[in-house]
C-alpha cells in the first residue's frame, strides 16, 4: 500500500520519464538565439508569447550601397573672423566630404546696434546726466552683448541702473533713426520708434512684480480671498444696480489702499460701473443675513485652523477655569469681540508654554552634558514637563477656584498613567514644580 | 486690482450693518390632574425682541416646524407675537424658520430650538404654576442694508442701528398707520413673568477679567522665556 497509490498518483518511473519528455522541449523554449544567455536575461528572460523586438534583427545593420568612412578633418566657420581652423571627425561618403558651412554657424545671430557719428552726437544726442564717453561706452557694451542689460550694467564702469541705461540706448536710437530717416512717416512703423521707452513705467512695473513675487503664502491667499470676494461683490452690485435708486452717492476717489496696490499708470479706472443706469423698478435688500453666534463659531474655527484637537481641547479647558461660557449666553457684538479675542490670547498663551517647556528641557539637556544622547532624554524630560506644566497652570490660580473643583481636576490628570512621575501628588501641585532632570528618568 | 478699488468705493455701505437682538425658546407647564399620557405638558414655543419689542418691523412671518408627530407639523405664523402653543409629552427639536419682509432680506433664517418640557432637577416636584423655561439669545444680523429697510427702521426699539457714515441722508420714515396694527410686542405677554433677562455687562465684564489674568500670565511667560534663553545662550554658541 503505497502512499501514492492512496493519493491516486502514478508511481515515481513513470513520472521521470514524463518529466524527462517535458524537460528537452522547455530547453529549446528557453534557448536565446542571436544574444548572450546574460543579455537575454535582462530584457526578462523567457521570450514573450508575443516578441516585441526581433531577435534575430538586433545584430543585423541594413545593407547600405554607399562606402562610409569617418576622417578627420579640419574645418572653418564662417562665424568666425579670425580663420581659426579646427578640426573635427567628418562622416565621409564614397570619399566625397560634405560640402557647406559649419552646420552651426547659422546660429550666429547678433542685434543691429546702430552707430552715430560724433557730429550726429553733437547734433542731436547731447544729454547732461550721460557723457559722450559713457554713452561710446554703453554703445558699444551692447554690440558686444546684444542688448544683455543686465550683464551690460553689470559690465559698465560707472554705476547705472538696469533703466537707466536702457532709457539711454533706446532714446539714442530712436533719435537717431528718426533723424536718418527722409521723413518721419517711413519711420513710424519701425518698433523702436513706435513704441518707445518708458522709465518710469518700467521701474513702477518691476516694484510691482517684484512685490507680488515676494508676498509669503498667507498673502496670496488672503489676496486671492479679497479679489475673489470683490469679484462676488462687483458682480451683485450689477446685479442690484439694475434695480437701485438712482441718487445713491457714490464717491469716486479712490483711498490709500488701492493707491498702494496701484500696478502703474497704464491702469485707468473705470468709473463706469459706479453709474446707474435705470431708475429703480423695486427696492433692493440686504444682500446677507446670519445669525451673529454663527458669525463667532466661524471666526472661532478660523482663528484655531492652525490647532490641533488637543490644543482646542485645552482652550476650552481655559476658558472653563476662567469661568467663561465657552459659548456666550448674551452674543452681542461687543460680547462677540471680547469673546474672539480671549480665545485667540489664550492660543498665545498655550504657545508660550509650550515654547518655555521646550526651552527649559533643551536647557536641562544642556546643564547635564547628555548633549549626545539628546532625542530620547530631551523627549522624555519634556513629558514630564509637559505634565509639570499642566500643574503650574493651576498653581497661577485663575480666579477663585473651590477645593473640590481643584481635586477632581488632578485626579482627572493623574489618569495617563505615569506612576513614575514625582510630582504627580496632589500635595505636589501646590508647590512649584522642580524641573525633571534627565538624571531622574 | 481694479476690483480692489470698487471695494474702497462701497466701503462706506459695506460697513454698515443693522443687528436685531432676539430671544427664542419656550415655556412648558406642566398640567398636573389635567395630564393624560399623550398630553402631559402646554408649551409654547416663541421668536420675541430681547427687549420685547414687536419684531413685525423686520419678520413678516415665522415657521414653526414640529415633529413629524403632530398634526399638520408646518406651522405658519403670519403676525407677532410669533409663537405656538401645542400640547404633547415628547421633547424634540424644532426648526424656526425667519421670513423677513422684502425691503429687509429675500433669504430666510434658520434657528433650531431644543423643546425642554422636564426640569433639570429631576428629583423635585413637578409645579403646575412654574413652567420650565430655556430661551437663547442671538442676534440676527443684517449686512449692506438697502435704504429703504435703514429708513424704515430707523428709531424703532426693536432694532440696534448702526451709525452711519458721515454725509449720509435718509429719506423720511414713512409713516405708518399704527391704530389699524395689533399690538406685537411682547411687554404684557401672559409668559412675560417668566422671560429671563439678558445683560451683556455681566458678560462683559467676565471677559473683561478673564483677558486680564491671561495677559498677565502672558506678560509672565514671556519673561520667563528670555530669562531661559538667556541661560541657555552659552551653551549654544558650542
Amino acid at each position: 500500500m503505497d502512499a501514492k497509490d492512496i493519493l491516486g498518483l502514478p508511481k515515481t518511473p513513470l513520472s521521470i520519464t514524463q518529466e524527462k519528455k517535458s524537460r528537452p522541449q522547455k530547453d529549446s523554449q528557453r534557448k536565446p538565439d542571436g544574444i548572450s544567455r546574460e543579455v537575454y536575461a535582462l530584457t526578462g528572460g523567457v521570450a514573450p508569447l508575443m516578441p516585441s523586438i526581433d531577435v534575430s534583427q538586433l545584430k543585423r545593420r541594413p545593407p547600405s550601397d554607399e562606402k562610409i568612412t569617418w576622417q578627420w578633418l579640419p574645418f572653418t566657420s564662417s562665424a568666425r573672423k579670425d580663420n581659426l581652423q579646427l578640426y573635427h571627425w567628418v562622416r565621409v561618403v564614397n570619399g566625397v566630404p560634405p560640402t557647406g558651412d559649419y552646420s552651426f554657424a547659422k546660429y550666429n545671430k547678433s542685434v543691429d546696434v546702430i552707430r552715430y557719428t560724433d557730429e550726429e552726437y553733437e547734433k542731436h544726442l547731447t544729454d547732461p546726466k550721460w557723457t559722450k564717453e559713457e554713452t561710446d561706452q554703453l554703445f558699444d557694451l551692447c554690440e558686444r552683448f546684444d542688448l544683455r542689460f543686465i550683464i551690460i550694467a553689470d559690465r559698465f564702469p560707472t554705476p547705472r541702473t538696469v533703466e537707466e541705461l536702457k532709457d539711454r540706448y533706446y532714446s539714442v536710437s530712436r533719435t537717431i533713426l528718426v533723424a536718418r530717416a527722409p521723413s518721419p512717416g517711413e519711420v513710424a512703423g519701425h518698433p523702436l520708434v513706435k513704441e518707445p521707452y518708458n522709465v518710469t513705467q518700467e521701474i513702477e512695473r518691476k516694484r510691482a512684480l517684484s512685490m507680488v513675487l515676494s508676498q509669503t503664502k498667507h498673502q496670496e491667499r488672503k489676496d486671492a480671498e479679497v479679489l475673489a470676494e470683490a469679484k462676488r461683490i462687483a458682480e451683485s452690485r450689477m446685479a442690484a444696480r439694475a434695480a437701485e435708486e438712482p441718487d445713491l452717492p457714490i464717491a469716486s476717489d479712490i483711498g490709500p489702499e488701492s493707491a498702494e496696490r496701484a500696478v502703474g499708470p497704464g491702469d485707468t479706472i473705470s468709473p463706469s460701473n459706479v453709474q446707474v443706469p435705470a431708475p429703480a423698478a423695486a427696492p433692493s435688500t440686504s444682500l446677507r443675513v446670519y445669525l451673529r453666534t454663527y458669525a463667532l463659531e466661524q471666526m472661532v474655527q478660523a482663528a484655531s485652523s492652525s490647532a490641533g484637537l488637543r490644543t482646542i481641547k485645552r482652550v476650552e479647558q481655559t476658558l472653563q477655569d476662567l469661568e467663561v461660557n465657552l459659548k456666550p449666553k448674551v452674543p452681542t457684538k461687543a460680547v462677540c469681540a471680547e469673546h474672539l479675542e480671549l480665545r485667540k490670547e489664550i492660543l498665545t498663551l498655550l504657545n508660550l508654554q509650550k515654547q518655555l517647556q521646550y526651552k527649559e528641557a533643551e536647557g536641562s539637556s544642556f546643564r547635564d552634558g547628555s548633549y549626545g544622547d539628546m532625542p530620547g532624554s530631551a523627549k522624555r524630560s519634556q513629558r514630564a514637563a509637559d505634565q509639570d506644566r499642566t500643574f503650574v497652570l493651576d498653581t497661577i490660580s485663575f480666579g477663585v477656584i473651590p477645593g473640590d473643583r481643584g481635586v477632581k481636576r488632578e485626579q482627572k490628570r493623574k489618569g495617563p498613567g505615569r506612576a513614575s512621575e514625582t510630582s504627580s501628588s496632589p500635595a505636589g501641585a501646590h508647590k512649584r514644580p522642580r524641573k525633571m532632570k534627565a538624571s531622574d528618568l | 486690482m481694479f476690483f480692489f478699488c470698487m471695494i474702497i468705493v462701497q466701503k462706506k455701505m459695506k460697513d454698515v450693518e443693522i443687528s436685531v437682538p432676539i430671544v427664542y425658546g419656550n415655556a412648558a407647564f406642566w398640567l398636573g390632574k389635567k395630564a393624560s399620557e399623550y398630553q402631559s405638558h402646554k408649551w409654547t414655543v416663541y421668536v420675541r425682541g430681547a427687549t420685547n419689542e414687536d419684531l413685525s418691523v423686520v419678520v413678516k412671518r415665522a415657521v414653526f416646524q414640529l415633529h413629524s408627530s403632530f398634526n399638520n407639523p408646518t406651522r405658519i405664523v403670519e403676525s407677532a407675537p410669533f409663537e405656538l402653543t401645542e400640547s404633547g409629552w415628547g421633547e424634540f427639536e424644532i426648526a424656526i424658520t425667519l421670513f423677513f419682509h422684502n425691503y429687509v432680506c429675500e433669504k430666510p433664517l434658520n434657528l433650531y430650538h431644543h423643546l425642554k418640557l422636564y426640569p433639570e432637577d429631576e428629583s423635585g416636584p413637578m409645579s403646575t404654576k412654574k413652567p420650565v423655561v430655556v430661551e437663547s439669545y442671538d442676534e440676527v444680523v443684517f449686512t449692506e442694508p438697502s435704504e429703504s429697510f435703514l429708513a424704515r427702521v430707523q428709531n424703532h426699539p426693536a432694532v440696534t442701528f448702526p451709525r452711519l457714515p458721515a454725509g449720509f441722508t435718509l429719506p423720511p420714515p414713512v409713516p405708518q398707520d399704527e391704530s389699524k396694527r395689533k399690538r406685537g410686542d411682547t411687554k404684557d405677554h401672559p409668559l412675560s413673568q417668566w422671560f429671563l433677562n439678558f445683560s451683556e455687562a455681566d458678560e462683559l465684564l467676565q471677559l473683561a477679567a478673564a483677558r486680564q489674568q491671561v495677559q498677565t500670565h502672558i506678560a509672565k511667560l514671556r519673561r520667563q522665556i528670555s530669562l531661559t534663553d538667556g541661560q541657555n545662550q552659552p551653551f549654544k554658541s558650542l
